[in-house]
C-alpha cells in the first residue's frame, strides 16, 4: 500500500507491504537509521519517535497508521544550523549515554516528557522513563540529563 | 596541569546523539547492497533427536533465496580434534574441554540440546519474508528427557552427550575435606545459596553482516574483540589473513560479545557458500533464547567462627550450570573459587567446583564472570554468620578484613592481591550513609511495629581484573605532519569511552589537543593484532599500551626536533602544556608537532607496541544499600545505594562514574528482579522482554558515589579495572539489605531475585516457625 509521511519535515511516500512497521519504514524506506529496534514487544523503548509531537514506540505502530501524519526522529531534533536540542546537549554534558543504542529512544522519550511536564521531579522523570530500558548507564545520568534539560529555558520546546 | 583526572565529556557523543550510531543493521556499505536477510530456524524443544528436516514448502515461498542445513556444510573443515575427557585422578582444573565428545556444532547435526539452538538458516530478500519462510521449514523431533536444572544434570538420568558418559564437564582440583576445619568454631552456618541464571541483555543483540569478494571474507559483527572474532571465524576454512573483521558501533556487550558465537560463523560461511552478501540481526526473542547468559551457579557454603565475630573457616562448593554447551567450562567457577574468601583473612578456606551441562542456553561471561558469584556468596555468608553470632555486620567485616599493611597479600586460594585498604572504603561508606542513624531508624520502626521495614545491607568486595594480564594489549600511535595524531588500539569500545580516554592519554603525553587525536579500533585490516575489551582490562592494559606508544613517539620526535633545531637531543624538550618542542632555556624558539613530524620519513612518527603486565590487579570497595520492605506484601524498594569503589587513580571521573552506575544497576537487578527461567521440560519462560524483568528507572534511585584511589604498581598508570565493580559489589549489598530488613522476624536467607512473593513467603515461613517454636 501507498504510505505518505512527513518525516523530520520532509515528505516520504512509498509503496510498502501492509504489515510494514513504522520503525522499518523509517529505517529502510526513509533511510533514517538512528531509531533502533530493541525488543519488538513495546517493552524497551529504543524505537521511540514522536508522532505528531507525542512519543510512540515505532515497533508497535504500522506505517499505515502513521499515513498522513508527521514523525520526528532523533535526526530531526537538532536545529537547522546543526545546534543540538537541549536534551541532546544535556545527554552530552551529563554523560547520559554509553553504547548509544537506547539513546535515540531515550532522548525522544524525554523530549516528549518535558513537553508534557516542563519541570518534573526526579521521581516523575523516573516514572516517565519506565518504558525505556538502558543497560549501560543505570539511568543515573539519563535522569540527570532530563532534569538538566528541564532547567534550561528552551528545554521543553 | 595534566588533563588526566579531569572531567572531560565524551568525544564519542555528538555523533551518537545527532545521527545515531552505526550498528551492524545501520551499515550502508556498497558491498552490502542487496544483502540477503538471514533468519535462523531454531529448535522448539529442549532435548531431542532430529529425525528429519523438510524444507520443500519453504523453498517454494515468496522471497526465499536459500534454506541451508548441516547437510549443506560439506565445504567446512572438520571440527577440532577431541580433547581428553575429564578425569578425577588427577582432576582437571581450568577451562573444560570444549571439543571432542562435548563439541558444539554449527547448525545442529542430529540432536538439539536447548530451545533456540540453530537448526537451519533461511536466506530471503527481506526481513519479513525471513520470518514467513522460517515457519515453513518443518523439523521432526523425537523428544528426549530434558535436563532443565543443575539437580537434573547431577542425577545423570538423562545425558546431553551420551558419548561423554556424564553431564559433569569438569571438576576442580581441590577436594572438599572433612569438617575438621570447623573444629573449635562456636558459631557455624551452613546452607545453599543460589546465584541464578540471568540474561546479559545488551540493548543491541547479536548482529553480523558478511561479504565474500575477491577471495576475502569481510565480516562486520557486533563484538568486543575483532581480532579474536577473526581467529574464531577461521572455522569457515579460511586463514586469518583472508578474513577481515570490523566491529562497527556495538550496542553493549557485557561479556556476551567476547568473540563470536556459532551463529556468526554460520553467517560468514553462508556468505562464502552462496556468494551473496548476508546480514543477520537477531530479534530480542532470539537474543533471550540463544545469546550466552550469565551466572547460573549453585553454592553450598559453610562458615564458622567465634561469638565475637572472628571468622575461622569458610567452605564454598560450586556447581556451575554451563547450559547446553560448555563454552567456558570450568573457567567461571574457577574464578569463583579463586575469589572465594573475598576481602577477609580467614585462617582456613576450602573451595571446589564442578560444571555440568543442562538443556538451557549456554552460559559464559557476564559482567564480572565468576567474581560476582564469589562476592555474592561470601558477603551473604558473612551476614548470615553475623546474624547468628549477634554481631553487627560492619563490625564482623572490620574484624576480618585483610589489613592495609598486609599487602601484597596472597590468599588461601592463591590470589595475589596487589594493593588494598578495605577498612577505609567501609568507613567512608558508613560515614556517608549515616550508618548509626539508619540502624536507629530501623530499630524505631521495628519497635513501633511499623510494616514498612528498613534494611541496611553491606558488601565489601575485592575482584580480579585483567586476569589475562600477560596477553596485554596493542597500541599504535602515529603523529602526522599536519599535527594530528591517530591511535590504533587492540581494545574495543562498546560504550566505555575509550576514544575519549585514550585521546586524553595522548594529549597528556604529547600535548596534542584532543580534537586532533583520532582513536581507531575494531578493524583487523588496520589492527591485525589485538586482544579486546573484557575482564575490566582496557585502561590498565590498552591505556598503558597507548601511553607506552606515545612515550616512544615522543622519544623519536625528540630526535627529529633536535635535527631541526640543530641542537643536541638532550637540549630539546616537549612543552606538553603548549604542545610544542623547545630548546631548553629558550622560550622564544619552538617547533610544532607538524614541523617535527614533517622531518620524519613520510611525514610520520609512529610507534607500535604491546603492553603486558606481569599480573592482574585487584580493585575493591564497599557498597551499602538501604531498602524498604513492605512486610505485608513483600515488596522491596531500593531507597539508597552508597559506594566507594577503588580502582586506583581516576583518568576521567565521568567515565568511571558511568561504569559504576551501570554496574550497580545490573547488580541490583540480579538481586531484585532478573532471572532466566525454564519449565520442567526445558522450555524457556522468559524469552521476551514482556517476561524477562529488565530493571527500569522506576525501580532504582540515584546512586551516591564516594571516591577512593589506591594505586597499583602493576602498570605505569597505576590503575585497576572498574567495569565490573558495580555488579560485584551491588548484588550482595542489596541482597543483604533485604534480608536485614526482615531478619528480626527470623528470616536468615532468601534466594535471588527477591521478588515480592519470595520475600512475603520467607516472612510467612519464619513467622510460622516462630509460632510453632513457642
Amino acid at each position: 500500500m501507498k504510505v505518505s509521511l512527513t518525516v523530520n519535515g520532509k515528505d516520504v511516500t512509498a509503496d510498502v507491504e501492509d504489515r510494514t512497521l513504522l520503525v522499518h519504514f523509517l529505517r529502510d524506506t526513509a533511510d533514517l537509521t538512528a531509531t533502533n529496534i530493541g525488543c519488538e514487544t513495546t517493552s524497551c523503548g529504543a524505537c521511540t519517535v514522536l508522532l505528531d509531537g507525542e512519543s510512540v514506540k515505532s515497533c508497535t505502530v504500522l506505517a499505515a497508521q502513521a499515513d498522513g501524519h508527521a514523525v520526528t526522529t532523533l535526526e530531526g531534533l537538532a536545529s537547522e544550523s546543526g545546534e543540538m536540542h537541549p536534551v541532546q546537549r544535556a545527554f552530552h554534558n551529563e554523560h547520559g549515554l554509553q553504547c548509544g543504542y537506547c539513546t535515540p529512544g531515550m532522548v525522544m522519550a524525554i523530549v516528549s516528557l518535558l513537553k508534557e511536564n516542563p519541570s518534573p521531579t526526579e521521581a516523575e522523570v523516573r516514572t516517565g522513563l519506565e518504558g525505556n530500558i538502558c543497560r549501560c548507564t543505570g539511568y543515573h545520568n539519563i535522569v540527570k540529563a532530563a532534569l538538566a534539560a528541564a532547567s534550561t529555558p528552551e528545554g521543553a520546546k | 596541569m595534566s588533563i588526566l583526572g579531569t572531567r572531560v565529556i565524551r568525544t564519542e557523543d555528538p555523533r551518537l546523539l545527532t545521527s545515531g550510531g552505526v550498528y551492524v543493521d545501520d551499515l550502508r556499505e556498497p558491498d552490502l547492497a542487496g544483502a540477503v536477510r538471514a533468519t535462523f530456524v531454531r529448535s522448539t524443544v529442549a532435548h531431542a533427536l532430529i529425525t528429519g528436516i523438510d524444507a520443500s514448502a519453504a523453498l517454494e515461498a515468496p522471497g526465499v533465496v536459500a534454506v541451508l542445513t548441516v547437510a549443506d556444510m560439506t565445504d567446512l573443515p572438520a571440527p577440532p580434534p577431541a580433547e581428553p575427557l575429564p578425569d578425577d585422578a588427577p582432576p582437571q582444573e581450568g577451562p573444560a574441554p570444549v571439543g571432542g565428545v562435548w563439541q558444539e556444532p554449527l547448525l545442529a547435526v542430529d540432536r538439539v540440546r536447548f530451545v533456540g539452538e540453530p537448526v537451519a538458516l533461511v536466506l530471503t530478500d527481506s526481513t519479513y519474508a525471513g520470518e514467513d519462510v522460517a515457519e515453513l521449514v518443518s523439523v521432526d523431533y523425537e523428544p528426549l528427557p530434558a535436563v532443565p536444572s543443575i539437580a537434573a544434570a547431577l542425577s545423570e538420568e538423562s545425558l546431553l552427550f551420551p558419548d561423554a558418559g556424564t553431564n559433569v564437564v569438569v571438576r576442580g582440583a581441590r577436594p572438599i575435606g572433612d569438617d575438621s576445619i570447623f573444629d573449635g568454631c562456636e558459631v557455624i552456618v551452613e546452607g545453599d545459596v543460589v546465584n541464578q541464571r540471568v540474561a546479559c541483555l545488551p540493548m543491541e543483540g547479536r548482529a553480523t553482516a558478511a561479504v565474500w569478494k575477491d577471495g576475502k571474507l569481510t565480516v562486520w559483527t557486533s563484538t568486543q574483540n575483532a581480532q579474536l572474532s577473526r581467529l574464531i571465524l577461521t572455522a569457515v576454512g579460511l586463514p586469518p589473513d583472508a578474513i577481515r573483521v570490523v566491529a562497527p558501533d556495538v550496542g553493549g556487550g557485557f561479556g556476551a560479545k567476547i568473540g563470536v558465537d556459532r551463529e556468526q560463523i554460520i553467517i560468514a560461511w553462508a556468505a562464502k557458500h552462496t556468494g551473496r552478501p548476508v546480514r543477520w540481526v537477531e530479534t530480542r526473542n532470539e537474543n533471550l533464547l540463544a545469546m550466552t547468559q550469565g551466572r547460573g551457579q549453585l553454592h553450598h557454603i559453610k562458615i564458622g567462627g567465634d561469638r565475637e565475630g572472628h571468622i575461622k573457616a569458610y567452605r564454598l562448593d560450586v556447581v556451575q550450570d554451563s547450559g547446553a554447551y560448555s563454552r567456558m567450562g570450568g573457567f567461571l567457577p574457577m574464578l569463583t573459587n579463586l575469589m572465594a574468601p573475598g576481602v577477609y583473612d580467614i585462617p582456613k578456606v576450602e573451595a571446589n567446583y564442578k560444571a555440568v551441562v543442562t538443556n538451557g542456553t549456554p552460559i559464559a561471561a557476564y559482567r564480572g564472570a565468576g567474581r560476582p558469584e564469589a562476592a555474592a556468596t561470601i558477603e551473604r555468608a558473612v551476614d548470615w554468620y553475623a546474624a547468628e553470632a549477634g554481631v553487627d555486620p560492619a563490625v564482623v567485616r572490620k574484624r576480618n578484613f585483610i589489613k592495609k599493611e598486609q599487602f601484597p597479600f596472597v590468599t588461601k586460594m592463591g590470589a595475589p592481591y596487589d594493593t588494598g585498604d578495605y577498612e577505609s572504603a567501609l568507613d567512608k561508606v558508613l560515614a556517608a550513609a549515616d550508618y548509626e542513624v539508619l540502624r536507629a531508624e530501623q530499630k524505631r520502626r521495628r519497635e513501633a511495629g511499623e510494616t514498612m521495614l528498613l534494611g541496611i545491607g553491606l558488601a565489601s568486595y575485592v575482584e580480579i581484573t585483567a586476569a589475562d594480564a600477560g596477553a596485554g594489549e596493542t597500541a599504535k600511535v602515529e603523529v602526522h605532519d599536519d599535527g594530528t595524531a591517530t591511535v590504533y588500539t587492540g581494545s574495543s569500545a562498546h560504550g566505555q569511552g575509550h576514544h575519549t580516554a585514550y585521546a586524553m592519554i595522548v594529549t597528556a603525553e604529547l600535548g596534542i589537543p584532543m580534537d586532533k587525536v583520532e582513536v581507531i579500533h575494531g578493524d583487523t585490516d588496520l589492527i591485525p593484532d589485538g586482544v579486546g575489551t573484557y575482564a575490566s582490562r582496557s585502561l590498565q592494559l590498552g591505556g598503558s599500551a597507548v601511553q607506552k606508544a606515545a612515550i616512544e613517539v615522543k622519544e623519536e620526535a625528540g630526535k627529529k626536533a633536535a635535527e631541526l633545531f640543530e641542537a643536541a637531543e638532550e637540549d630539546v624538550e616537549l612543552d606538553a602544556e603548549a604542545g610544542v618542542w623547545r630548546i631548553k632555556g629558550d622560550p622564544d624558539k619552538s617547533l610544532s608537532w607538524a614541523q617535527v613530524a614533517g622531518q620524519a620519513d613520510n611525514g610520520l612518527i609512529v610507534a607500535n607496541v604491546r603492553f603486558t603486565a606481569d599480573r592482574p590487579t585487584f580493585p575493591f570497595g564497599t557498597h551499602l544499600s538501604v531498602v524498604e520492605v513492605d512486610a505485608e506484601t513483600g515488596k522491596v524498594t531500593l531507597l539508597r545505594h552508597v559506594t566507594a569503589d577503588d580502582a586506583g587513580p581516576v583518568l576521567n571521573p565521568i567515565l568511571l562514574e558511568g561504569q559504576r552506575h551501570g554496574g550497580i544497576a545490573q547488580g541490583a537487578a540480579q538481586a531484585l528482579v532478573e532471572e532466566v527461567l525454564y519449565d520442567e521440560d526445558g522450555n524457556p519462560l522468559t524469552a521476551t522482554l514482556m517476561d524477562y524483568g529488565a530493571i527500569t528507572a522506576t525501580e532504582l534511585p540515584s546512586f551516591e558515589l564516594l571516591t577512593s584511589e589506591t594505586p597499583t604498581s602493576v602498570n605505569p598508570l597505576g590503575v585497576k579495572g572498574i567495569g565490573e565493580a558495580g555488579t560485584i559489589g551491588a548484588t550482595p549489598a542489596v541482597h543483604n539489605a533485604v534480608i536485614d530488613a526482615v531478619s528480626h522476624l527470623g528470616v536468615r536467607h532468601i534466594d535471588m531475585p527477591m521478588t515480592p512473593v519470595r520475600v512475603w513467603t520467607a516472612i510467612q515461613k519464619a513467622s510460622a516457625q516462630k509460632v510453632s517454636a513457642q
